[in-house]
């Protein structure tokens, strides 16, 4: 966090300071550790078998925070009695099809509730958990529960049994930890959390960048609600994310698989008409708010097609376009490789560095017909035809290559005015400093005028598929000598108005289903509620409460902290003085406190749902999260996960050990691409290391907003690989001088750092070495150099189609890699001796 | 000059006698320095923005004289960063005014070995042709069954995260409009 989010950072040391104890772990030592209390050197791709361990050790002390795990979790949920765990089945869980690497997860439902298995194949290849970003996966009214958490099927039951085995001596097996100072954290962890106190989780792309990252998430996850630590002050799984809006635009999805608001993109099976689409969606008879999901649905299409949007049509439903498996990224650059992809816009975003594999991120490039690249600068992924590494190697000659270039200059973010959302939802607008130069212009002044070209281009058409272009709502002011589309008109449209008026609404519970409002982004609705761009407050910090409710605008509705009702006890009284944060007014009838409370404000706690209620009526005076269909956080997930309801430790797709807890290696659902260009390797003494990528402080991401500045590129000039002491003697590597690391996919030269901040591990029995590289360099810029991600292959996460870009297997040598055709040969040498290829 | 006011215009003199022991303040502020004014005093406007690099949100201050950024700083009202910026958000100023900057549109025509210049309006008309020939191209209309499918897979996007949330509405608009699905950007990987 230190190094990639120090500003953030400077509440760490803030509590620090105030006597909160810091715990950093992290494969390698960074500036975070140099200021924690405690650092934990960990295997990177173990911390599901760390994070259990912790799990373990709570419920088997009964450390668990009693009164609100039973209020507010389902832990006393009864689960079907078809239901098979890990430990009966040796690292599955019942359900698993073998033939297609997927799970039914019929058998993992609440006791009572009938199989609703659905196409899991087809969830895996559309990401379909992504969408309950907002909102938890749809369940059936009405649960067993037994309150004494001793029925065998109870969640809290399972859980222990799940996580039995994940004792201090297995995490010192699987992580490389010693149990003393797994211990350590342990006591830490739970000493700090309860009725008085909280403890809070940050986590960034370590985590996620996995074949298990959204169990990773889970099991940190688990560990909070079990100490109560969700919904309170000063607690809460926080997620550090690495780009300005990079929350915006997946709240505003540029996603395949969403529109905005987690609404999901048809998929032509599953959603054929719209009344499938929005059953979907709002599934009937759920509790919460996500019932509501019509109204966001027809308001989303209004906002699209505008006049042409009406009930007899379904309001343009049929103008969408329908997935019908996987069309992330990965899948497309593949794609690009076989020849299937026309033509490519990069906004922003430079793949060549950037993504994993990069040889297969170029190799794609240079088989399009098209490619449209707006950036700031001269990036990597512009000129890959031009001087990339497989210009060097052969494999690519420009004279050879078809892909025909435009590179667009980009407007700066000083240059446009707009909004990012920053990583805790909260939006702030940016005023326009002065015009861009030269050409350079915004991405809303470029998508604006292409969609008007096209549209003119198209005025004649008679084509039905010609029919969503023409019909789209396309008509924002412009200004300026450059017809600056406005902005301001755009976020309006976001927010929603009522059709009839043009006024804009007070937020997504004003929004209506019948046709007469439209609304751009549900969830962001009311960030212009009065007619007020509510993004651009700007009160200053030292004026208001510390929760600062007034500098910017947080969705939903401007709460700072989701599911704060659980800052109050069932019966609405804060846990302790010291933890209060929203309370339940009695004398007044309301909620209120130092947030917006994140519940209906006239809710008494004692409210209790009639029989067969359903939506928001549905949920009770004491269930704190109205977003999930019981209104409790999940411990055990029933539905919506591809790969297990439990978080489960699997070995990385590549790792050089065996996994010590199940005979299963590696998640058995993760998404993989079998193909002779994306080769992986299992587990082989060839690649013999581990390594790790991650950020430098003075470096952003592939390197495009960073390494063409003098000053960042003064401070970080150089590419380099660090090694433990230990390791430059194994293999006889010299500090500052050069080294090449290769994988199943590339080879990478750099400068050798030795340094101890990264330090053998004893692992199953044997050393683990770690190395870890830096993942910003490129050719292109002022500080260049061989790219990192070049060494990962593309295996993903099931649930959100992430890849594993955090672990990998490797060999470590001295000296330069080679260069021209002979690098390739040397790389295909490893593949023969892995036996990863024949011949 | 006395030699009483010379001894006392030495900075050790002042560190010595003075309110500033650690010789980190008014001790060694020189006649010179005193007469700076500093950018930030003479802009002619300041705009506050948003740092554009990771998702802390740092508060900017921007700061223009003539028409030209002179000076980018962290925004002490902001809460989330009181003022600080880190090493990436205080090289913004260079970010925006490098003369490395891309300034003017670039083409590579296909099978060519070097970059030529491209008037923007057309090359705006070029990509909308492009578009359209490569939808008419790819263009499904409906699955095997007959189920509706209304889409093209012979175009994809990639990026938005650097982007404002504006941006990404009307780029998920206009693609969705065309039946371009493969819409991706950062927050995948």
């Amino acid at each position: 966090m230190a190094e990639c989010h120090p500003v953030g950072f400077q509440w760490v040391m803030e509590a620090k300071r105030r006597g909160a104890t810091v715990i950093h772990i992290d494969p390698r030592f960074t500036r975070t550790s140099a200021l924690a209390d405690t650092y934990v050197p960990i295997r990177a791709g173990t911390d599901i078998a760390f994070l259990g361990g912790v799990v373990n050790y709570i419920l088997g002390n009964e450390l668990d925070f009693r009164e609100y795990v039973l209020a507010y979790t389902n832990a006393a949920t009864i689960v079907d009695e078809s239901y098979q765990d890990t430990e009966d089945l040796d690292g599955l869980f019942s359900g698993f099809d073998p033939e297609k690497g997927v799970y039914d997860p019929g058998s993992w439902q609440y006791a009572g509730h009938a199989p609703d298995s659905g196409d899991t194949d087809a969830d895996r290849e559309t990401a379909r958990p992504l969408r309950h970003e907002s909102h938890g996966p749809p369940i059936p009214a009405g649960t067993e529960r037994d309150e004494t958490l001793r029925h065998p099927r109870c969640v809290y039951q399972i859980l222990k049994r799940h996580f039995a085995r994940y004792t201090p001596e297995m995490v010192e097996r699987v992580c490389g930890v010693p149990r003393e100072k797994f211990l350590e954290v342990c006591q830490a962890w739970t000493r700090n959390s309860g009725r008085e106190r909280t403890s809070a989780l940050v986590y960034s792309v370590g985590w996620t960048q996995h074949t298990v990252g959204v169990q990773y998430i889970r099991t940190g996850a688990i560990i909070q609600l079990l100490l109560g630590n969700v919904g309170r002050p000063g607690g809460g799984v926080l997620a550090l994310r690495g780009h300005a809006s990079i929350q915006g635009s997946t709240d505003i999805p540029t996603l395949f698989n969403l529109l905005p608001g987690y609404l999901p993109m048809p998929h032509h099976a599953q959603h054929a008409s719209f009344s499938d689409w929005v059953a979907a969606i709002r599934h009937p008879g759920q509790k919460g708010f996500w019932a509501d999901a019509r109204a966001y649905a027809v308001s989303l299409l209004k906002a699209y097609w505008g006049d042409a949007a009406t009930a007899e049509n379904d309001y343009c439903y049929g103008h969408l376009p329908r997935m019908t498996g996987d069309h992330g990224t990965y899948q497309t650059v593949l794609n690009m490789v076989d020849g299937k992809v026309k033509g490519y816009f990069l906004l922003g975003q430079n793949p060549a560095v950037g993504s994993a594999h990069g040889r297969a991120q170029r190799l794609g490039m240079a088989n399009l017909d098209w490619l449209v690249v707006r950036d700031l600068y001269l990036v990597e992924s512009a000129t890959f035809w031009k001087d990339g590494p497989e210009v060097a190697t052969g494999e690519l000659v420009p004279e050879e290559c078809r892909t025909e270039v435009f590179f667009l200059p980009a407007a700066s973010h000083v240059e446009k005015e707009g909004s990012f959302t920053q990583t805790q939802r909260l939006l702030q607008w940016r005023e326009k400093a002065v015009d861009p130069p030269g050409d350079c212009r915004s991405e809303l002044w470029f998508v604006y005028h292409l969609g008007r070209i096209i549209r003119q281009k198209l005025a004649a058409s008679t084509l039905p598929r010609d029919r969503a272009v023409l019909d789209l709502a396309w008509d924002y002011p412009v200004s300026g000598q450059h017809d600056e589309p406005s902005a301001t008109a755009v976020l309006r449209e976001i927010n929603g108005f009522e059709v009839a008026s043009g006024e804009p609404v007070s937020g997504y519970t004003a929004l209506k289903d019948d046709g007469s409002t439209a609304c751009g982004c549900w969830i962001y609705s009311g960030v212009f509620a009065g007619g007020v761009n509510q993004a651009a407050r700007r009160r200053p910090g030292a004026e208001q409460s510390w929760v600062a409710a007034e500098w910017g605008w947080a969705w939903p509705m401007n709460r700072r902290l989701l599911y704060n009702r659980a800052s109050a006890d069932p019966s609405g009284r804060p846990w302790s003085p010291r933890k209060a944060y929203v309370w339940w007014d009695a004398g007044k009838g309301r909620w209120t406190g130092h947030d917006v409370p994140d519940f209906e404000a006239d809710k008494d706690p004692s409210y209790r749902p009639p029989l067969g209620a359903t939506g928001v009526a549905a949920i009770a005076g004491d269930d704190p999260f109205v977003m999930q269909s019981d209104g409790k956080g999940w411990l055990y997930v029933p539905t919506g996960l591809i790969d297990g309801p439990l978080p489960t430790h699997y070995e990385p797709a590549e790792s050089p050990v065996a996994n010590p807890l199940y005979r299963q290696q590696s998640n058995p659902a993760r998404k993989t691409y079998p193909r002779p260009d994306n080769p992986l390797d299992p587990i082989s003494a060839v690649f013999p290391y581990v390594f790790t990528v991650s950020r430098l402080t003075e470096h952003h991401t592939a390197g495009g907003m960073s390494r063409h500045l003098e000053y960042l590129s003064e401070l970080q000039p150089e590419m380099f690989i660090e090694v433990s002491p230990e390791l430059a003697a194994e293999r006889g590597l010299s500090h500052l001088d050069w080294a090449h690391v290769v994988t199943a996919r590339a080879v990478v030269e750099a400068r050798v750092m030795v340094t101890d901040r990264l330090t053998p591990l004893r692992v199953a029995g044997r050393t683990i070495h770690q190395i870890w590289l830096p993942y910003h360099w490129g050719g292109a810029g002022l500080s260049v150099g061989d790219s990192a991600n070049d060494l990962f292959g593309i295996v993903l996460d099931p649930n959100v189609l992430i890849q594993e870009s955090k672990v990998g297997t490797c060999d470590l040598r001295p000296g330069r890699r080679p260069t021209g055709p002979e690098l390739r040969r040397y790389v295909d040498g490893y593949l023969r001796r892995a036996g990863l290829r024949k011949g | 000059m006395g030699v009483r006011s010379w001894i006392e215009g030495w900075p050790v003199y002042r560190q010595l006698a003075g309110d500033d022991p650690t010789g980190r303040g008014e001790a060694v502020r020189s006649p010179r320095t005193a007469a700076l004014t500093s950018r930030t005093e003479t802009a002619d406007s300041v705009a506050r923005s948003v740092c554009p690099y990771c998702a802390v949100g740092c508060g900017q201050r921007v700061y223009v004289s003539g028409g030209r950024v002179t000076q980018i700083e962290g925004d002490p009202d902001s809460p989330i960063s009181r003022g600080r910026l880190c090493p990436k958000g205080a090289a913004s100023k260079s970010l925006v005014t490098s003369p490395r900057r891309q300034r003017r549109v670039l083409y590579r025509r296909p099978y060519g070995t070097d970059w030529e210049e491209l008037d923007l309006a057309t090359a705006m008309d070029m990509i909308a042709d492009r578009v359209l020939a490569a939808r008419a191209q790819t263009w499904e209309d409906v699955d095997e069954q007959g189920r509706p499918l209304h889409r093209t897979l012979g175009i994809a996007s990639l990026g938005g995260a650097t982007l404002d949330n504006e941006e990404n509405y009307l780029i998920k608009k206009l693609f969705t409009a065309l039946g371009a699905l493969q819409i991706e950007n950062q927050a995948r990987i």
